[in-house]
Parts: C-alpha cells; sequence; structure tokens
C-alpha cells in the first residue's frame, strides 16, 4: 500500500514535471527566427499558406494548446524541412529500431562482461588481478565514448579490415548485415559501460564481503563460493540492479555522438538534425524533447522504485 | 556572622591545588588540522599525486602553448591562403630527422605515375622527397592489368607541392633579392606541361596520363618554357639552364608577366613550397605535432582549445559551485516546504535535456551575446544542481548536530549558522565536487563542438572537438591530426578522474588513519 501510493505520487510529480519541461521547450523553440530562407525553386507564398493553414501564425499559446490536442491522440504533425510532409511519428517509428539495436547488443555484451570483471576484481582483491582491473577500468571508465570510436574504427577498419567503418542500413537494423556492420559502434559504446559496471560491482562486493553475515555464512559452513554467491551476490546486487534497469531504459536515447560517428540512422541523429536544420523542424523537435525527457524521468522513477521492490528495508521517500 | 570582603581578594592569597601532581601532559606532536589531514592523505595516494601532475603539465601547455607558433605565421591564419598550401604535414621532431620515427615523414604506397612525380619533384628541387624506397611490388587490376607499386617512405615536408602564385612587381623583386641574399632557390620555372589536375610538379615531358618519358639514359626530359618576359633578374637559376651557357635566347622562363606598364605588373611565379614558406613565414618548417586540413599549427592550436576548455570549465565549476552552495545550503537548513519547492525546481532544471538547453541557448542568444557566453549559460542554467543537492546532504547531516544547536543557544542567527558553522564542514566534499565538475564540463564542451552544434572553429581560436571533427574524415591517411586532440582529452579526463577520486578520498575524515 505504501509502496503504491509512493508510486502515484511519484507518477503524478513526473507529469507535472514533464508538462513544464515540454512547456519551456515548446515556448522556447517557438520564439526561434522561423522563416525558412528564400532560395530558388522554393515557393515562399505556398509555404506561407501552409503554415498558415498549420497554425504557426496563432500565438505561442495558442499553437501549444492545439500542440497537445493532436499529441494526446498520437498526432505529433508533420514534417516541415526535414522529411517534407511526412508524418514525423511515422518516420520517428522507422528509426527507433536502429536506435534499440545498437543499444541493446551494446547492453548485452557489457552488462555481463561488465559484472563480471568486477566479481572476478574483488573475489581477488588487493592481488595484481585486481589491481590491474582496477586500474585500467579507471582508465576506460574516464576516456570518452568517441575516442573510442575513433579507436575502433581506426582499428578495426582501417589498419584491419574486419569491419565496415559505418552502419550498412540495407537490410534492416535486426539483420545480420545490419549486425555486422554495427559490430564497431556496438564496441566503441561498450566500453565505459563495462568499465562502469566493473567498478561499481567490485566496489559494492569488496563492502558486502567485508560485512558480518558473511563472517556468520561462512562459520555455519557454507564454502566461499556458496557464500558469496548466496548471500555476497545477492545483496551486492541492491544498488547494481536498479543500475542495470536503467540502462535498459536509456536504450532507446541512444548516443549522439555514436550515431553521427558511424552513420546510424538513429532517433540521436534525427534530433540533431532537427535543431540544426533552419528553421528548425517543429515536430520533430517537441516530439523528440518530449520523448527524451520522459525517457529521463521516467528512467528516475524505475529505478528508485527498484530499490525499494528488491530491498524491502529501503523505503524511498520515507522520513 | 564573619563579615568577609570576598570581593576584593589580593592575588598572593590564591594558591594551586595539587601542584605537583598535574597530569595534563604537553602533546609532543603537532596537532594536524582538516587540511593538513587531507593533504597527507592525498600525498600518500601516488596516482592522484601523478595526476596532479599531469594537469599541471596540461595546463602549464595550454598557458604556454598558443605562443609556441611563429607569429608570422599565425598572423596569416585569418588573411593568407597559401596557408592552405601547407596542410597536412606530419609531426616533426627536428632532433629525431632520420630515425623513421616523429620526424615528419610517413610511409606509402604510391602508383608508379605518382612515385616517378616524387622523384621529380626531388630532382627539381631539391629537397629531400624520398627519404627510402622500401619495396618495388606488383599487382593485378582486373581493369589495368599488372601495375607497379612503391612502398616508399616519404618526406611529408619535402613534397609539399609546388605551386603557382601571383605577386605583385614589388613582391616578385623582394622575392628576388631574398633568393640571392640566401642562395636559395624559391622561384622555379614555368613549364609547358599540363596536366589535369594541376599539379604544378610536373616539369618533365610525359605522355597523356603522366607517365614521365625518359631519355636514353634514363633521365627526365625538362620541359620549360622558352619564351615571353619574366622580367627575372636573380642570379639564383637550375643548373640545367641553357642561360648558364651563355645562351639567353633559350633561356628558362622563370614567371608569366601579366598587366600592362601602365597599371603595374603581375607576375604568376611557380614556387617551391618548402622554400617558399621559409621565405614567407622566416622559419623553416617544421611542426611539433603537425598542421590539420586548414594548414594551422595544430600544437598552438590545441593549446588554445585546451586553455579555452580549461577557462570555461574553471569558470562553469566556479559559478555553480557558488549558485549551488547557496542554493544547498537553503534548501538543507530550511528543510521542509521550502526544500520541497525548491527541490522541484531543480528536478524540473534537471529534468531539461542538456541537449535541447544548450542548442536553445545557442540559437536565441548567440546572436545577442556571441557564442560563448550563451555556452556559458547553458553549463550554469543546468549544472549547479549536482553541486546543490551535495551541499544539501551535508546540511541535513550536520544541521541537527549538538554544536549547531551550542552556536544557536548563544545567539547566533541563521546566516551565520549556516556558512560559518556548517559550511565549512561540508568543504571537502564541496571542493572535490568542483574538481569533478571540470572533467564533465570540458567534455560536454568537446562533445557539442565535436557535433557541430556549437562551432567555436575561426583562425583565431579552436576547441578540441571541432579539431577531432576537423581530422575525423582523413582520419585514416592522417591520423595525427586526430590522434594529439584525442590524446590530450582521454589524458585530461583520467588525470582529473583521479585526482577528483584522490581528493575525494583524502578529505573523508573516515578514511582517518585507515591506510596505516
Amino acid at each position: 500500500m505504501y509502496l503504491f501510493k509512493y508510486v502515484l505520487k511519484r507518477i503524478g510529480l513526473m507529469l507535472m514535471t514533464f508538462f513544464i519541461i515540454t512547456t519551456i521547450c515548446f515556448v522556447l523553440v517557438k520564439m526561434l527566427p522561423s522563416l525558412p530562407a528564400e532560395q530558388f525553386g522554393k515557393d515562399m507564398a505556398l509555404i506561407m499558406q501552409r503554415r498558415e493553414l498549420l497554425g504557426y501564425n496563432l500565438p505561442i499559446m495558442q499553437q501549444y494548446a492545439r500542440f497537445w490536442k493532436y499529441a494526446l491522440v498520437g498526432n505529433f504533425g508533420i514534417s516541415e524541412v526535414l522529411y517534407i510532409g511526412q508524418d514525423v511519428w511515422k518516420v520517428f517509428v522507422q528509426k527507433l529500431p536502429y536506435t534499440v539495436a545498437v543499444n541493446v547488443y551494446s547492453i548485452l555484451l557489457s552488462i555481463p562482461l561488465g559484472i563480471g570483471l568486477g566479481i572476478f576484481a574483488a573475489l581477488k582483491k588487493n592481488t595484481w588481478i585486481d589491481h590491474f582491473i582496477s586500474t585500467s577500468v579507471m582508465v576506460v571508465v574516464s576516456v570518452p565514448s568517441f575516442i573510442y570510436a575513433f579507436l575502433v574504427q581506426y582499428i578495426l577498419y582501417f589498419k584491419l579490415g574486419w569491419a565496415s567503418a559505418t552502419m550498412n542500413t540495407s537490410m534492416g537494423a535486426f539483420s545480420w548485415i545490419g549486425f555486422k556492420s554495427m559490430i564497431p559502434a556496438v564496441l566503441s559504446m561498450s566500453f565505459g559501460t563495462i568499465a562502469g559496471f566493473a567498478r561499481y560491482t567490485r566496489a559494492e562486493l569488496i563492502e558486502v564481503l567485508t560485512s558480518e553475515f558473511m563472517l556468520l555464512a561462512r562459520t555455519k559452513g557454507l564454502t566461499k563460493a556458496q557464500a558469496t554467491i548466496r548471500h555476497a551476490m545477492r545483496n551486492a546486487m541492491v544498488p547494481i540492479f536498479p543500475m542495470i534497469l536503467g540502462e535498459f531504459i536509456s536504450i532507446m536515447s541512444g548516443s549522439l555522438i555514436i550515431e553521427q560517428m558511424f552513420s546510424i540512422p538513429g532517433v540521436g541523429k534525427l534530433y540533431v538534425s532537427s535543431i540544426q536544420a533552419s528553421p528548425p523542424d517543429y515536430n520533430f523537435f517537441m516530439l523528440l524533447s518530449s520523448f527524451y525527457t520522459l525517457i529521463g524521468l521516467a528512467a528516475g522513477i524505475v529505478i528508485d522504485i527498484s530499490y525499494s521492490i528488491i530491498d524491502p528495508r529501503i523505503r524511498m521517500g520515507a522520513k | 556572622m564573619n563579615e568577609k570582603d570576598y570581593q576584593n581578594i589580593p592575588a598572593e592569597k590564591f594558591r594551586l591545588a595539587n601542584r605537583t601532581d598535574r597530569h595534563d601532559q604537553k602533546f609532543d606532536t603537532k596537532a594536524v588540522g582538516y587540511f593538513g589531514d587531507a593533504w597527507n592523505r592525498f600525498k600518500k595516494n601516488k596516482s592522484s599525486v601523478v595526476a596532479a601532475c599531469v594537469i599541471l603539465i596540461l595546463v602549464l601547455y595550454s598557458i604556454i602553448g598558443p605562443y609556441c607558433c611563429n607569429a608570422s605565421y599565425k598572423a596569416a591564419y585569418a588573411t593568407d591562403n597559401v596557408i592552405m598550401r601547407y596542410q597536412y604535414l606530419l609531426p616533426k621532431v627536428k632532433a629525431l630527422d632520420g630515425t623513421g620515427i616523429w620526424d615528419g615523414t610517413q610511409v606509402l604506397s604510391v602508383s608508379e605515375n605518382r612515385y616517378f612525380r616524387l622523384l621529380g619533384q626531388q630532382e627539381e628541387t631539391g629537397n629531400r622527397v624520398i627519404v627510402d624506397v622500401i619495396e618495388k611490388y606488383t599487382q593485378d587490376d582486373i581493369f589495368r592489368g599488372k601495375q607497379t607499386f612503391y612502398k616508399v617512405r616519404v618526406d611529408s615536408y619535402g613534397s609539399c607541392n609546388a605551386f603557382e602564385v601571383t605577386l605583385t612587381d614589388s613582391q616578385y623583386r623582394d622575392l628576388q633579392n631574398w633568393q640571392d641574399e640566401n642562395n636559395v632557390q624559391v622561384i622555379l620555372p614555368r613549364t609547358n606541361v599540363e596536366i589535369i589536375g594541376g599539379d604544378k610538379n610536373v616539369w618533365y615531358t610525359c605522355d597523356r596520363k603522366g607517365n614521365p618519358v625518359f631519355d636514353s639514359q634514363g633521365k627526365f626530359i625538362a620541359s620549360y618554357a622558352t619564351t615571353g618576359e619574366d622580367g627575372y633578374t636573380s642570379r639564383m637559376r637550375l643548373a640545367s639552364d641553357p642561360y648558364n651557357k651563355g645562351d639567353r635566347e633559350n633561356a628558362y622562363r622563370y614567371a608569366q608577366r601579366t598587366g600592362t606598364a601602365g597599371t603595374g605588373y603581375n607576375y604568376v611565379v611557380r614556387v617551391n613550397a618548402y622554400n617558399y614558406f621559409q621565405y614567407r613565414y622566416g622559419f623553416e618548417p617544421s611542426f611539433l605535432f603537425g598542421t590539420d586540413t586548414h594548414g594551422y599549427d595544430i600544437f598552438s592550436r590545441l593549446a588554445s582549445g585546451a586553455r579555452f576548455s580549461f577557462l570555461l570549465a574553471i569558470l562553469v565549476s566556479v559559478v555553480n559551485l557558488s549558485i549551488g552552495a547557496v542554493y544547498g545550503a537553503i534548501e538543507g537548513y530550511y528543510g521542509g516546504a521550502v526544500d520541497m519547492v525548491m527541490e522541484r525546481i531543480s528536478d524540473i532544471l534537471s529534468g531539461i535535456p542538456f541537449m535541447v538547453v544548450t542548442v536553445l541557448f545557442n540559437l536565441h542568444l548567440s546572436g545577442k551575446v556571441g557564442t560563448i557566453p550563451a555556452l556559458i549559460y547553458a553549463f550554469i542554467l543546468t549544472g549547479w544542481i549536482g553541486m546543490a543537492s551535495r551541499v544539501r546532504m551535508q546540511f541535513y547531516r550536520f544541521k541537527n548536530q549538538e554544536y549547531v544547536l551550542a552556536a544557536r543557544t548563544l545567539g547566533a542567527n541563521d546566516w551565520s549558522i549556516m556558512f560559518k558553522h556548517i559550511f565549512p564542514n561540508s568543504l571537502g566534499t564541496i571542493i572535490t565536487g568542483s574538481v569533478l565538475v571540470i572533467p564533465g564540463v570540458i567534455f560536454e564542451e568537446t562533445s557539442l563542438t565535436y557535433l557541430g552544434i556549437i562551432n567555436l572553429d575561426s583562425p583565431v581560436m579552436s576547441s578540441v572537438g571541432s579539431m577531432l571533427a576537423n581530422g575525423q574524415s582523413i582520419m585514416t591517411a592522417y591520423p595525427h591530426i586526430m590522434l594529439f586532440p584525442a590524446l590530450f582529452i582521454a589524458l585530461l579526463e583520467i588525470s582529473f578522474n583521479l585526482f577528483g577520486n584522490g581528493l575525494r578520498d583524502a578529505f573523508n575524515p573516515s578514511l582517518r588513519g585507515t591506510e596505516d
């Protein structure tokens, strides 16, 4: 009952925050200079007429009401600049699989590896293996992902010729060809995540391993392996599991830089180009801003709630 | 009643009780203060000390580096299009000349045609172009049959292509005088050869494909222009010039004169790139980190990008620290409804994706206040939230402790309790936090400039991100353009994180004495 109330409260607050943020975004983006540059082959009269019909000449607040009126029934309008005349929602849905694919592969690779390395390092605490893993994790975690992208591209594509430099999108996101050409992108995204999970797991596990109930477990006759798996791992997973969840939720948001570098036609790239277009593609911008905001907020809530579910002793938001 | 005067007891009537057995001993050691203790712990962490040294070196580099470029070369960035001719020069350290590492040379596989061009260039200019022929091999080509290739080590400085410049009369004279003074052949004779693509290096007779035609001894056959007015008075001439044998009629022509005597002549001159550089900028070309696609010196440009990054990060960190500290202090100290409302405000601000904030600030403000202030505002708008929540936590921890109660009982007001009594206790967290903000800001700034969302690239300044983007498309041929900025940012992030972690441990009182 307590949890239910808490969830309701959080969702309510989230919706309020979400609404305020989208309002701010909408107002700010509408305040930008919006006229397309005049150029040969563009019928300005037609453009103005279309804008009149789309309501772009109304006061901003009226436009905003209009935006929600249509958005609530799933109509986010048509693209004005990037994909002229196409439904932005449909374009968005087409792009989403690419972003999701790269992230899913990256997570499937990095979480087991990261947690595995972390456990290994924690069990070998203060040996050279642990020092080696911790040092390399420290280094890897600090270096920005685009540096890995350069390295991977240079070594795998140019020096060794094993992988393609950019993504092959001819067969769709979840095809074998798509997967093969995605490997460099997946690798460069994974390094940081692997290191992050390894570091966190090691820290958590070391703390749990030195606690008194582990001594008790050993005293009552469990082997080291049994004690580690049944008692230490479970407790160490309490903060790690929400991290995994958060990682899965942010699958969809992707990485702008990685998508740009490997020419993955995902939502990140769409987002950047929607703002950089002149005039900005309002409908893409609003759809994607709302999308990113919602994902960020939802991830926060899910992480907080999962704490209470995994470990009932934790009561988030309690006094 | 024995009325005694207790008010004025003379001092000599007092006497110390238990004079002989006082238990207090004087401390043999000096007391260690908060910062002294942190410093002691920081010193023990070797990796943090090394990281701090690396940071110091990087900071020094960013301060001194921008001035390490030759002033006349730097001044030419904005005005001079000749600079473009010196693009893609490889990193070179003069001391390592001839070792094959970091000496401005690179191993290339070149086609026969290109090989002969390089050879011809070497013969004509006397520069060192081909350092070493490693091997000659043939490869089958489906369309063209057997093709010969050469694997050669090429000096990128010597192999700068010759090019044409248009000079006014006085500039032309000046160049000739310089030639005579320094005994260097800068001006090359005009050629009769027209090659598709405008390669001004081909001075020998060649077939339609550009392959040289050799004479009976296997030498290039020179094909220089011998007609036309060139106004050439310098004594520097090629060795093969008929002029040297007294044949003025068939002497090589060193320039093409255009214009009329009335308006002043202009001369189109073919120059040896390497020597022309010396004439033009007054030093022998040698760039520690090489040059980029525009011909800009990477060493000084990276340093100026680094300087910008550091300044931005420090400024943002200081401003965020001040805002965050005050905001967090108020939140944490008053708690309750104040806390609730203020938390919602920071919640909303932190919910806006950073990319949106930057782009909107950039589009709205960069026209009014400039790109850099717009960027700073964007960083400040949401950047203080992390600091505020950290300070808030600290305030929740300390505000109910006894010493705060004591201070309040003694009549301290809220403000002085907050900033005189509680705040110093959270100073360690705050210092660590603001140090860890710096690599974050630099990373964000690099990403934004790399993606081109913020464009700070101009002849006078640069940013690490735009330098990375600049080198990306030619990464395979000239990795050095990307290597140095990438190395810089990687080194910076690693050392700042190590340094920050060291600080965190040093300021963590619970670790006091655990290492001994």
